[in-house]
């Protein structure tokens, strides 16, 4: 038996204080991107998050330029352009991926510009991969009272937020026949998205924060019928792929001797949730297309 | 149930015991009725009824059984001669289109290629727009119409083509009282003027007793066909529900009114309290 | 600033310039900037694992623009791509973290594929990269109204038998055309901010669909331009003037949008009185 599980856990693996670190910060981060994830989905943007995700880039880059932790460059370039696109008018279906577009083009410029200046002053190139890939296993313990603190807002802020949220996201037409701030609160909910990503880009990069945003969330979606149960799947769906994707990625080191190194812990994650999400499908191809047709008159009451 | 049975030959559309299933579930059961060229026909029907599925089923979008003959020959995907009207428009202010190119892409968008703007192809939309009284707003982005406006564009849309038969799905549903009147008026002097035949689902007939020669009402997934007096009445309709209802005349309109399926079928007592009845169209 | 090297860097450009501001104005039009995103990021990956393995890093390019532009189609339906959109393109970019990883000396060459590298162009790029733009200008040229009216009314297209699904996958292909032959020049991250900014500009000054499209490209153009000069100028990276510049185009369409409505409205409730009268 211990045999077994030393096949699985190479040696060193639970006494490991960089794996111990990075399984907390990376299960934090999945519980708020599994909540914050949830409604993403309904809302239909994966796009905001996906770019707000980018544009942490040029937070982490800029923070870089001025030896600040990544965690509150992330958080804070998310914040600002979450609040652009807010101004722009993220809130119009059709205009939406638009205004996620132009702040997303605008925020790579900045990307583009710091990462070169990083690469200036500091003389190296590894800001742009270490930013923009990321590594769990780069994570500090000092850095645990910062993604406590996010995330706990995070998770305070869509607590708060609430039913109006989830009846928003539905349907913004009922929510403002029932006197919601639709508007306030796609903005208060897009704050939240913000800071989910910023934790998200922390725990596997930039530029594949979206896959434990919307990964998660979009399998539990498929498989849950209500938001609550769905948000609780979520999470766990989050985080059973990130402490697998650990496991993996140190069992990684003994896989080519030669190379000295382990496969990055980012890619098993975002192909562990890329897979589930696939797997997820098959059930629900079966049962698609359940007639919703009611041909009763006393189901459907027209005056006329 | 006063069916007229299909005669074919000179029928536009002919459709003849269509029966359709969407998963198992049969949303239309041995459906048969026939329209006439130049003639307005209303199909009427609560929501869900399979109005939108018939019209899927006519344009060749949605497998059925039966026959649908449009025009005397089988139905068939990208038919000529028939115009749709979707229930569904939304566009953007933001969009470049004029209301003129939105009508110009009604006669020839399904080919490749860019279009050659003509002199010929731009008085043919002029001609249409002036068909349907938009040439007020000609040159205005169609995303900044109102819904009655966008509604005649699209109207004239589908008229470009020169179809004999045109579909509309709910255009009355998003319109107020005053456009929708309107567009009715529209739509029965395009019929007579041209010799189009208009079918246009609704979910209230009121709006268009007025005009229509023929009345299609769907209901439990059967349909009965015929002039209004033939159909609207409630031995017909009582029929067609499968349990009892009432057409009742108010004020020169009609409403359709049942009682609780169950309490029905008990007894022939048609005293119902108020809370217990139900218009249903 | 137009001699020796750079003058390849200016026609290339200019001809990335041309086919983002025509199959952006389609993006834009079809609401898939998400898309536009994510089919060169992804692609991205292509790139690197051609690298990895001695390929012409354009055909890595090539292969993996068409494999998201595919999946996408295959995995959205009926026009809706948002999380497959997502996933594929996170499926794509864990590969390229996984290929970064295994090439050691590759950390240089990720901030070039990334941003950018105009200034860098050679001749050898010229004739594929103008190749490609020529298919792409036919394919558009050749879908243009079936792509049009499936991309505004998806109901009537259907009705009058145009394919809307294969109409979208065809479209999906020229993004990643698109793609493979433009990110080589201006980077993964931002032939996106070419693709949606010019055209999202060019709605603003007119509401005739080909004059929107002629002047998109025509800021599609400027915008290289621009960047190319005040890159060469400053010695930053020619990727931060893309993004800005995009985004500055946008805003002050958007106020001359605004400007224009002001000014209209008096005339154009005048103008359509007597269609409301009737």
């Amino acid at each position: 038996m211990s045999q077994q599980l030393a096949a699985i856990f190479a040696p060193g693996f639970f006494t490991s204080q960089i794996v111990q670190v990075a399984a907390t910060v990376s299960a934090v981060a999945a519980l708020v991107c599994g909540t914050v994830g949830v409604f993403t989905v309904i809302r239909g943007q994966s796009f905001a998050g996906e770019a707000l995700g980018d544009i942490s880039t040029t937070g982490g880059s800029g923070a870089f330029l001025v030896s600040a932790g990544p965690l509150w460059g992330f958080g804070v370039a998310a914040v600002a352009a979450s609040a652009v696109m807010e101004l722009i008018g993220i809130q119009r279906p059709r205009g939406r991926d638009l205004a996620t577009g132009i702040v997303l083009g605008a925020g790579l410029g900045l990307a583009a510009l710091f990462l070169y200046l990083d690469s200036v002053y500091d003389n190296t190139t590894g800001a742009t991969v270490s930013i923009v890939f990321g590594s769990m296993f780069a994570i500090t313990s000092s850095s645990i009272p910062a993604v406590g603190a996010f995330s706990a807002l995070a998770l305070c802020l869509v607590a708060a937020l609430g039913r109006p949220l989830l009846l928003s996201s539905v349907s913004p037409e009922l929510a403002a026949a029932r006197g919601i701030p639709v508007r306030f609160v796609g903005a208060a909910f897009l704050l939240a998205l913000a800071i989910a990503v910023a934790l998200a880009a922390f725990t596997i990069g930039t530029i594949l924060a979206t896959a434990l945003l919307v990964g998660p969330a979009a399998t539990a979606l498929r498989l849950t019928r209500s938001p609550a149960r769905a948000i609780a799947a979520a999470a766990a769906i989050g985080i059973a792929s990130c402490w697998l994707g650990i496991v993996l990625s140190y069992d990684s080191y003994d896989w080519y001797h030669q190379s000295g190194e382990s496969w990055p812990v980012s890619f098993f994650v975002v192909t562990l949730i890329f897979f589930g999400y696939l797997l997820s499908g098959l059930p629900q191809r079966r049962r698609r297309r359940r007639p919703s047709v009611a041909s009763d008159p006393a189901s459907g009451p027209t005056l006329s | 149930m006063s069916e007229r049975s299909s005669n074919g030959g000179a029928s536009i559309l002919a459709v003849d015991h269509l029966t359709v299933s969407l998963a198992g579930h049969e949303v239309l059961r041995d459906v048969s009725f026939s329209i006439e060229p130049g003639e307005f026909t209303g199909l009427i029907g609560s929501n869900g009824a399979g109005k939108t599925t018939l019209f899927r089923v006519i344009l060749g979008l949605q497998a059925a059984h039966g026959t649908v003959l449009v025009g005397g020959a089988p139905r068939s995907r990208r038919n000529p001669l028939i115009g749709y009207v979707p229930q569904k428009f939304q566009l953007d202010p933001d969009v470049p289109l004029r209301t003129r190119d939105l009508v110009g892409l009604g006669l020839d968008a399904h080919r490749y290629g860019i279009a050659v703007p003509t002199r010929a192809r731009r008085a043919r939309v002029d001609e249409m727009l002036e068909a349907v009284d938009a040439r007020g707003f000609a040159d205005a982005r169609v995303g900044t119409l109102s819904g009655g406006e966008q509604q005649r564009v699209l109207i004239a849309h589908a008229l470009i083509a020169a179809p004999k038969l045109l579909l509309l799905d709910e255009p009355l549903a998003n319109l107020d009282l005053r456009s929708g009147n309107e567009v009715v008026a529209l739509l029965a002097r395009i019929a007579s003027e041209q010799q189009i035949a208009v079918l246009i689902s609704a979910h209230e007939m009121n709006p268009l007793l007025p005009v229509i020669d023929r009345i299609v009402y769907l209901a439990g997934g059967r349909a009965a066909s015929g002039t209004t007096e033939e159909v609207v009445r409630t031995s017909v309709l009582s029929a067609l529900y499968g349990h009892h209802v009432d057409v009742l005349q108010v004020h020169g309109r009609v409403l359709v009114v049942a009682g609780e399926a169950g309490e029905l079928a008990d007894s022939g007592d048609h005293s119902h309290t108020q809370t217990q009845v139900e218009i249903i169209a | 600033m137009f001699s020796g090297f750079m003058v390849h860097a200016w026609m290339v450009a200019s001809i990335v310039a041309i086919v983002a501001g025509l199959v952006g104005f389609f993006v834009v039009l079809r609401g898939s900037a998400f898309v536009a995103h994510a089919i060169p990021n992804g692609s991205f990956a292509g790139a690197v694992a051609a690298s990895l393995i001695g390929v012409n890093t354009l055909i890595g390019f090539g292969l993996f623009a068409l494999f998201g532009a595919l999946s996408i189609g295959a995995l959205g339906h009926r026009g809706r791509h948002d999380v497959a959109t997502a996933l594929t393109l996170v499926l794509m970019l864990g590969l390229g973290a996984l290929f970064v990883s295994l090439s050691v000396e590759y950390a240089p060459e990720v901030y070039s594929l990334l941003f950018g590298e105009i200034l860098g162009v050679s001749t050898s790029q010229l004739i594929p990269t103008a190749a490609l733009a020529v298919v792409c200008l036919i394919a558009i040229a050749l879908l243009y109204r079936p792509l049009m009216l499936s991309s505004l009314l998806p109901d009537v297209a259907e009705s009058r038998g145009i394919a809307t699904g294969r109409i979208d996958l065809a479209f999906l292909a020229v993004v990643a055309l698109a793609t493979t032959m433009t990110v080589p020049v201006v980077g993964t991250l931002l032939i996106f901010s070419l693709m949606i900014g010019a055209p999202a500009a060019a709605r603003s000054f007119t509401d005739k669909p080909l004059q929107a499209l002629g002047l998109s490209v025509a800021i599609a153009l400027a915008i290289v331009w621009a960047a190319i000069a005040l890159s060469y100028q400053t010695n930053l990276p020619v990727g931060f003037f893309v993004g800005t510049v995009s985004a500055a185009s946008y805003t002050v369409g958007r106020l001359c949008a605004a400007w224009r409505r002001n000014a209209n409205r008096g005339r154009s409730t005048i103008h359509r009185l007597p269609a409301a009268s009737r």
